[in-house]
């Protein structure tokens, strides 16, 4: 899976991490009904950190980070995000959307705009910018991302790689201090996993805080500063990467890298 | 084995498909006589078509015009045919059409209804082609629930007027209060003030303008309306205010508060599980029942009412159909990037859930348009009560066809460029490839 990198170097002079603390998690819980899916999670990211979070399926790692922008609602413990505590209030809730970005599996664009609307829909009614502002920073993103003759378009002409770049700039357009991925690569074909991974690495070098929930074991080797395993709803591991992949310590790591990596 | 590697060189150019594939030839034997049973059908199709059009044709053309009453309609076709048997009798359209139209509408003033017509189509020029017509005309838009009372019932201009003052005071109250006691109260409050207005001050203030300051058009009774234009009237209004009320229905019945839910719920059952014609029973006579004695509350109005809240219980399991098809990652896309309830469901949600439902609306629409005839049983003369009253004047005695026949086509112009109008804008919102 690594080769698919392999053809770029990677610019690490932005990629610093600070001391400050972009977001803080203590004791948290949360169950369905009575499955409890996330045990004790005690966790903190800071500023400019790239953080991969892997693990087999159903061990909560999607629902740990759509705790993070209360896609998902957690029960007990504390999450603390770039200084505003998560709880029912709706105000901070908004507050919190607005500063993470997120991305997802199935992009969810929205099919009935075009993607210039996409992207400037939620800063001109969320943030208030202007309409000619929020459509010049959505060309800037949308250059970015590499796909500004598209903005005209509707997501559904677009290819599943281009949609999931869309999907990049229409979070980036809010300007958050924090992106989350959930499996941003695992609903497209392989030849356009590239192009996504990609776009990833460039706002990773420009040392944006992410948190990453995939299965590119590659992508993890390269970009991520920290590599966390989940399984059965808890906090496994979590090294740096080097250490991660090489010289795993636990046997559910151990079990899970050998199934991955194995073939 | 011998070698069997092969490359082209040249790619073979394109060759004309067979005489059979295309050209008329090519059409008639793929769509008509593609197989033996098809061939079958496709001759007993024309024979049947022919059957009946030979039958219907002569009908509708080899007709009397020019009569005053069904036995000269007789006496004229005996006279040409010499058989009364497969000829229209068209003369009671001809001498009862504009009856038909404007039931008992005072005849000097059918300029009303047309002019409220005329308006009617411009007003909903910039919703219907939002794209061709400017939104400048949203104004007329806006006025036309007031203008359209005014110009069909007559009488004085303060009524209306006070009625469009209870939402500007409403609007205004709301748009002001909020930042002193927030949205929520600031919206309780506008529309409290806004009833206290309707029911309490606008009457005795209606009143006072109207004796100051006497401006006002010749009044029509309530029991003067009819015809084609009160199923319109019927129409439009239960059209125009159930998709609304089935919008805000359709989110209540998805929504988490519990209260607000139920009584969402309870409201689509009851509605749906009785019969139209039972509500409009309690609609005429029940409600008189209920109400304090000497008040006047006309009973178009009250039949506006019920034919709306039936369309609005329909209208909002439609919806609900079109937000159950929209996929979970639309609401957590809107939410993702920090847009509140409303907003998401201004913006995101519902203009994707009604262009899914387009067709079920509709149909819907279709089906309370035509549901209007209902009233000619509680009394009033819509097409259906005049067509019977005509039958019992002497002079038409035993006419049914030609009455039925003008009927049915008025109808069927209007719910076929509804259905058409909908399969535009189904072409129009189409945003893929697919």
């Amino acid at each position: 899976m690594s080769e698919l990198m392999s053809d770029r170097a990677i610019d690490r002079s932005k990629m610093q991490v600070s001391d400050e603390v972009a977001i803080e998690i203590t004791n948290m819980n949360k169950w369905y009904g009575s499955f409890h899916v996330l045990r004790d999670i005690n966790l903190t990211v800071n500023q400019g950190e790239r953080i991969v979070i892997a693990g087999p399926s159903g061990s909560g790692k999607s629902t740990l980070i759509r705790c993070l922008n209360a896609l998902e609602e957690h029960q007990q413990g504390k999450i603390v995000v770039d200084g505003t505590e998560l709880s029912n209030d709706l105000k901070n809730i908004d507050k919190i959307r607005s500063e993470v970005g997120m991305v997802f599996q199935h992009f969810n664009l929205f099919p009935h705009l075009t993607i210039l609307e996409n992207c400037t829909l939620a800063p001109i009614w969320v943030r208030k910018t202007p309409k000619k502002e929020a459509e010049e920073r959505a060309m800037h993103f949308l250059e970015k991302v590499k796909i500004p003759e598209q903005a005209h378009k509707y997501p559904g002409m677009l290819s599943g790689g281009q949609q999931q770049r869309v999907a990049i700039a229409r979070s980036l357009c809010m300007m958050p201090r924090i992106m989350l991925f959930d499996e941003p690569t695992s609903a497209l074909d392989p030849e356009m996993i590239k192009e996504v991974l990609d776009t990833m690495i460039e706002l990773a070098e420009e040392g944006m805080t992410m948190l990453c929930v995939t299965h590119e074991m590659g992508f993890a080797r390269q970009v991520a500063n920290r590599v966390i395993f989940m399984d059965a709803g808890q906090i496994v591991e979590q090294n740096e990467p080097e250490e991660f992949f090489n010289n795993p310590k636990s046997d559910r790591t151990k079990l899970f890298l050998s199934q991955i990596l194995g073939h | 084995m011998s070698d069997i590697g092969f490359v082209r060189t040249e790619m073979l150019p394109e060759k004309d498909p067979p005489a059979s594939e295309v050209g008329v030839i090519g059409w008639v034997r793929h769509n008509l006589f593609s197989s033996w049973l098809n061939a079958i059908l496709t001759v007993l199709s024309i024979g049947a078509i022919y059957y009946v059009l030979s039958g219907v044709l002569p009908w509708i053309f080899q007709s009397v015009w020019n009569a005053d009453s069904l036995s000269e309609c007789r006496e004229i076709m005996k006279g040409t045919w010499e058989s009364t048997h497969g000829h229209a009798c068209w003369g009671v359209i001809r001498e009862r059409w504009l009856q038909l139209l404007f039931g008992f509408y005072p005849n000097h003033l059918y300029w009303r209804p047309i002019l409220a017509l005329v308006l009617l189509l411009a007003a909903l020029s910039p919703i219907l082609f939002s794209d061709k017509v400017s939104s400048k005309m949203l104004i007329l838009t806006t006025a036309y629930p007031f203008i359209m009372p005014f110009l069909m019932w007559g009488g004085t201009i303060w009524g209306p007027v006070c009625a469009a003052l209870g939402f500007v005071i409403g609007f205004l109250i709301i748009k002001h209060a909020a930042a002193a006691i927030g949205e929520l109260w600031a919206m309780i409050a506008g529309v409290v003030a806004a009833l206290i207005w309707w029911f309490i001050l606008a009457g005795p203030v209606a009143g006072a303008l109207s004796s100051v300051l006497p401006i006002g058009i010749e009044a029509v009774q309530s029991r003067q309306f009819g015809g084609f234009m009160l199923a319109i009237m019927l129409g439009v209004v239960a059209i125009g205010v159930s998709l609304p009320i089935g919008i805000v229905l359709a989110l209540g019945r998805q929504s988490d508060l519990i209260i607000v839910k139920y009584i969402c719920v309870g409201f689509i059952e009851f509605i749906r599980g009785v019969p139209l014609i039972t509500l409009l029973f309690v609609a005429s006579l029940l409600l008189n029942i209920f109400l304090p004695p000497g008040t006047n509350f006309d009973i178009i109005l009250r039949v506006m009412i019920m034919m709306t809240l039936f369309s609005a219980a329909y209208m909002a399991e439609v919806i609900r159909g079109g937000l159950a098809a929209l996929p979970r990652g639309q609401y957590e896309g809107a939410d993702s990037l920090g847009l509140n309830y409303w907003q998401a469901q201004r913006l995101i949600i519902m203009p994707q859930a009604l262009k899914i439902s387009i067709p079920g609306i509709v149909s819907t629409f279709i089906g309370i348009f035509k549901d209007t005839t209902l009233v000619s049983i509680i009394g009033l003369f819509d097409v259906i009560g005049l067509a019977s009253a005509i039958r019992a004047d002497t002079a038409w005695n035993g006419i049914y066809w030609e009455l039925f026949a003008f009927i049915a086509v008025l109808f069927f112009v209007v719910c076929f460029s509804m259905s058409r109008y909908s399969m535009y804008l189904e072409r129009k919102l189409k945003t893929d490839h697919r």
